[in-house]
């Protein structure tokens, strides 16, 4: 769509969106992204509108307008540009990066230029580590920025290129697949057996159609596949949860939000492999008895849409999906593609389904799981990108062949999404049970110091235990790895991460919406040298209470990077508190307190000046 | 028989409304029985305005909104072996708190000054002046808890604890079994 720089969203036009899409209250985010696309904005009158048409009330629409980052209830320039400001590009240049766009737009991270052309934010990790600083720019991807490459987009938008433009002067040539790996480079660096070597299409899928769907269900559960979202549930036992339910209709989510900090493996599997993707997902439509797929793309992703939209469309044509699948009677399956607008926790699949059901992002409360009642109270089975694809190989290759690679417990297996501190960021496919150490060797990374595994989320580790494995029994990751060496500062990264946290938590739990901002303040009180002692408990008590009385995993993995670090680098906590001097805190600094009022008061203290009088 | 020395009591109130204060008054007869145990040094209940020696015990109301609350504060960290919060706003800064909330603006401290003083709805100053009499304390930038200014050895929690409460406490540990609070005395729902 052509985005305008008018800043009155024509109402008939709005109208005629929401008819697209049948003015159905469940396709809401459809909605605002395309209202969003077209005018850069969702003004009052624009909710007023939307919620006429899909027989909403204006605040439920406004909830929804509200909650996503990539909506915006204000005119948003026609080139919004949106900055990865993880700590990984933080460290690869960003802040002159930032200053480079800065000085060539003439607005600042957060404004948007007064003639309605620019804006410019910053936004998390839009899964381009391993290219870091990397931008969205609308809905294209740059990748590797420096400030010279800065001042040429800007020069070439000023001179009126399009985004596309950017990418290559005959974009509009490229085919999907072309102008993805145009944008993003993905690196893949290690190749393995079951992903990213050669994979015969759609051989799974014919072996599906002559097992029945309860073979199915035992050969992924008898291979030991797990989860590779994060949480590692055993697939075949969320399958065949989902096929004992009772229901008309079932459903089939593919978790495409990659949205953990470090993580891009997803990516690489949707450019490369997106056959494979669809292929799982019809043989775990078949396994469960669904009818309906959700492809769950993050907002992030949507350079990645006309190509999955295109595979779509292939399969239909060729019979792969739609009525009667390779001709088989009785096999109906077909997907949607369904794209998020920027927020982490829809990659929870509690807040994924709220979405995909037009809901503002929140995750729901368990139980009832997705299995029995999930997508408009449907049984639904969410799995990850990579899990779908694992499914329709094991299918092809047989339970044994995935079983027997890896480690008992984590078998087959595992994609790899390194960046940070090494020669080789990128994707590597390794069996489980590797050690961090075989990574980093492989990764040219030998020198970090300390390696975070599963993101955020996760555990960070240090070099005295890079003897550790990487398997769901010790350390468990969906995917990332992000290597820090001994120059980066451990409690600048905790801090960090911890602000992701406070961004992303939908709010919804106390504990979580206000505890992770004070587990932020307290870690930049380390930072300063401004701890005492006592805050060391005081993190550990905080962290303790998050974790027991939030409602979701966010909030119950949100205090990792302080836990982690806590036990893991247990010295750099203790060498920043300042003990007290005879019981008198040596943390609190009365000069600095008292700087505001002498100055609005013109004097000084007659307590704490010394010279005060002289 | 010889009889054990009283142990010696001071009492600040900072950044409180009294109230703490008044709520030790409301260990009522029992005061008495208290008063068989200590005496009172320092303190606004004896108008003794410096320490006249060392004491056993600090109790303090209130939290840190001046420098003058530090200043007293401190001197009471040098001088009490044990010291004791009453009352939430020693404890985590209570009411006079409200105005750390005051965090989006570059100068919070003129803002809140101006709010209460020239532009609040219901001020009649007919100065229209912010006072700034050189005797009064210099405001610190936000209400501090006491902690955060000093170690603080004991807190009774309550806005205010009640007498029964702040009987039981300082009786207990004066014999040296206070073993911290039963769940049931410091639940206010
Ligand atoms: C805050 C949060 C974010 C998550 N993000 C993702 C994600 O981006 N992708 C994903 O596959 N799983 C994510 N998960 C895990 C999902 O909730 C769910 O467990 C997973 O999609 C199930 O698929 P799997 O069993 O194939 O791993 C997230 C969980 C939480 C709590
Ligand atoms: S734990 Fe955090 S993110 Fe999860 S539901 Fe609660 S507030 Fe939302
Ligand atoms: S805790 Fe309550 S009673 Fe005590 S000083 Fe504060 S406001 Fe007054
Ligand atoms: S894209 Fe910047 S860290 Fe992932």
């Amino acid at each position: 769509m052509t985005p305008q720089t008018t800043t009155t969203p024509d109402q008939g036009e709005v109208a005629r969106i929401c008819d697209a899409f049948q003015s159905d209250p469940h396709r809401m985010l459809d909605i605002l992204r395309d209202v969003q696309d077209r005018f850069r904005w969702i003004s009052r009158e624009t909710i007023r509108t939307v919620a006429e048409k899909t027989a909403l009330s204006e605040i439920a629409v406004e909830g929804v307008a509200s909650f996503y980052a990539f909506l915006s209830q204000e005119p948003k320039g026609a080139v919004t540009i949106r900055l990865c400001d993880d700590i990984v590009d933080r460290f690869a240049g960003l802040p002159e990066v930032t200053e480079a766009f800065e000085n060539e737009l003439g607005i600042k991270i957060g404004e948007t230029s007064a003639d309605g052309a620019y804006s410019l934010e910053y936004t998390p990790c839009i899964g381009m580590c391993d290219q870091a600083p990397a931008a969205m720019i609308n809905d294209i991807v740059l990748t590797a920025l420096t400030p010279d490459k800065v001042r040429e987009i800007c020069e070439d938008l000023k001179g009126g290129k399009r985004p596309q433009d950017l990418v290559s002067h005959r974009f509009d040539d490229l085919t999907p697949y072309e102008r993805a790996i145009r944008m993003v480079d993905n690196n893949i660096r290690h190749a393995g057996a079951v992903l990213l070597g050669t994979t015969p299409a759609d051989a799974g899928l014919k072996k599906a159609l002559d097992l029945t769907p309860h073979q199915i269900i035992d050969s992924i559960e008898a291979s030991g596949l797990r989860g590779c979202g994060g949480a590692g549930f055993t697939s075949g036992r969320k399958w065949r949860f989902a096929a004992e339910t009772p229901a008309e209709r079932r459903v089939i989510i593919c978790n495409a939000d990659e949205g953990e900090p470090g993580t891009f493996k997803d990516r690489v599997l949707l450019t490369e492999r997106p056959h494979l993707l669809i292929e799982g997902m019809t043989i775990a439509a078949r396994a469960v008895g669904a009818t309906e797929g959700i492809v769950y793309l993050r907002g992030e992703y949507v350079y990645l849409r006309e190509l999955l939209q295109d595979v779509l469309d292939d399969r239909r044509a060729r019979g792969l999906l739609g009525e009667r699948i390779m001709g088989m009677a009785g096999f109906d399956f077909d997907v949607r593609l369904q794209l998020g607008a920027g927020a982490y926790i829809c990659g929870e699949e509690g807040a994924l389904i709220s979405s995909c059901e037009g809901l503002p992002g929140e995750p729901k409360t368990r139980p009832p799981f997705p299995v029995t009642r999930g997508y408009l109270d449907l049984p639904t089975v969410v799995n990850n990108v990579e899990t779908f694809c694992h499914a329709a190989r094991i299918i092809d290759r047989g339970a044994e062949w995935f079983f027997e690679m890896g480690k008992k417990g984590s078998h087959g297996t595992k994609l790899f999404s390194v960046s940070g501190d090494c020669l080789n960021p990128g994707i590597y496919e390794l069996p489980y049970g590797l050690s961090i150490r075989k990574l980093l060797e492989l990764a040219g990374g030998e020198d970090a110091a300390a390696v975070l595994v599963g993101g955020p989320s996760g555990t960070m580790i240090a070099r005295d235990t890079f003897h550790r494995e990487l398997t769901f029994d010790d350390l468990a990751t969906g995917g990332a790895i992000v290597i820090f060496s001994s120059n980066r500062n451990i409690l600048e990264i905790v801090e960090y991460y911890m602000s992701f946290f406070v961004h992303e938590s939908c709010g919804y739990c106390t504990p979580c919406r206000v505890g992770n901002v004070f587990l932020q303040k307290a870690v930049a009180k380390f930072r300063q040298g401004l701890a005492n002692p006592a805050d060391i408990e005081y993190l550990k008590d905080l962290s303790s209470t998050i974790i027991e009385t939030s409602r979701c995993g966010l909030g119950m993995t949100s205090p990792n990077p302080i836990l982690s670090t806590l036990e893991n680098f247990p010295l750099i906590y203790s060498a920043m508190v300042k003990p007290s001097e005879n019981r008198i805190r040596a943390t609190f600094d009365i000069q600095s307190a008292i700087a505001d009022a002498r100055h609005l008061a013109k004097r000084r203290s007659h307590i704490f000046d010394k010279d005060f009088g002289e | 028989m010889t009889e054990l020395p009283k142990a010696r009591i001071a009492t600040a109130s900072l950044a409180g409304c009294f109230g703490c204060h008044m709520a030790m008054l409301d260990i009522d007869e029992r005061l008495i029985e208290l008063m068989t145990l200590v005496e009172f040094d320092r303190s606004p209940l004896t108008d003794i305005k410096t320490f006249t020696r060392r004491c056993d015990i600090g109790i303090i109301e209130g939290g840190c909104c001046n420098e003058e609350n530090v200043h007293v504060l401190q001197d009471f960290r040098k001088n009490c072996d044990v010291l004791i919060g009453i009352g939430q706003c020693a404890i985590m800064g209570g009411l006079p708190a409200m105005r750390n909330a005051i965090m989006h603006s570059d100068e919070p401290l003129r803002e809140c000054l101006e709010e209460a003083f020239i532009n609040g709805r219901y001020i009649r100053n007919t100065t229209h002046n912010i006072p700034n009499d050189p005797a009064l304390p210099l405001l610190l930038d936000e209400v501090y808890a006491c902690a955060e200014v000093v170690e603080m050895d004991y807190n009774i929690p309550g806005c205010a604890p009640t007498g029964d409460v702040i009987f039981e406490t300082l009786s207990k540990l004066l014999a040296g079994k206070f073993r911290g609070f039963e769940r049931e005395t410091i639940r206010f729902d």
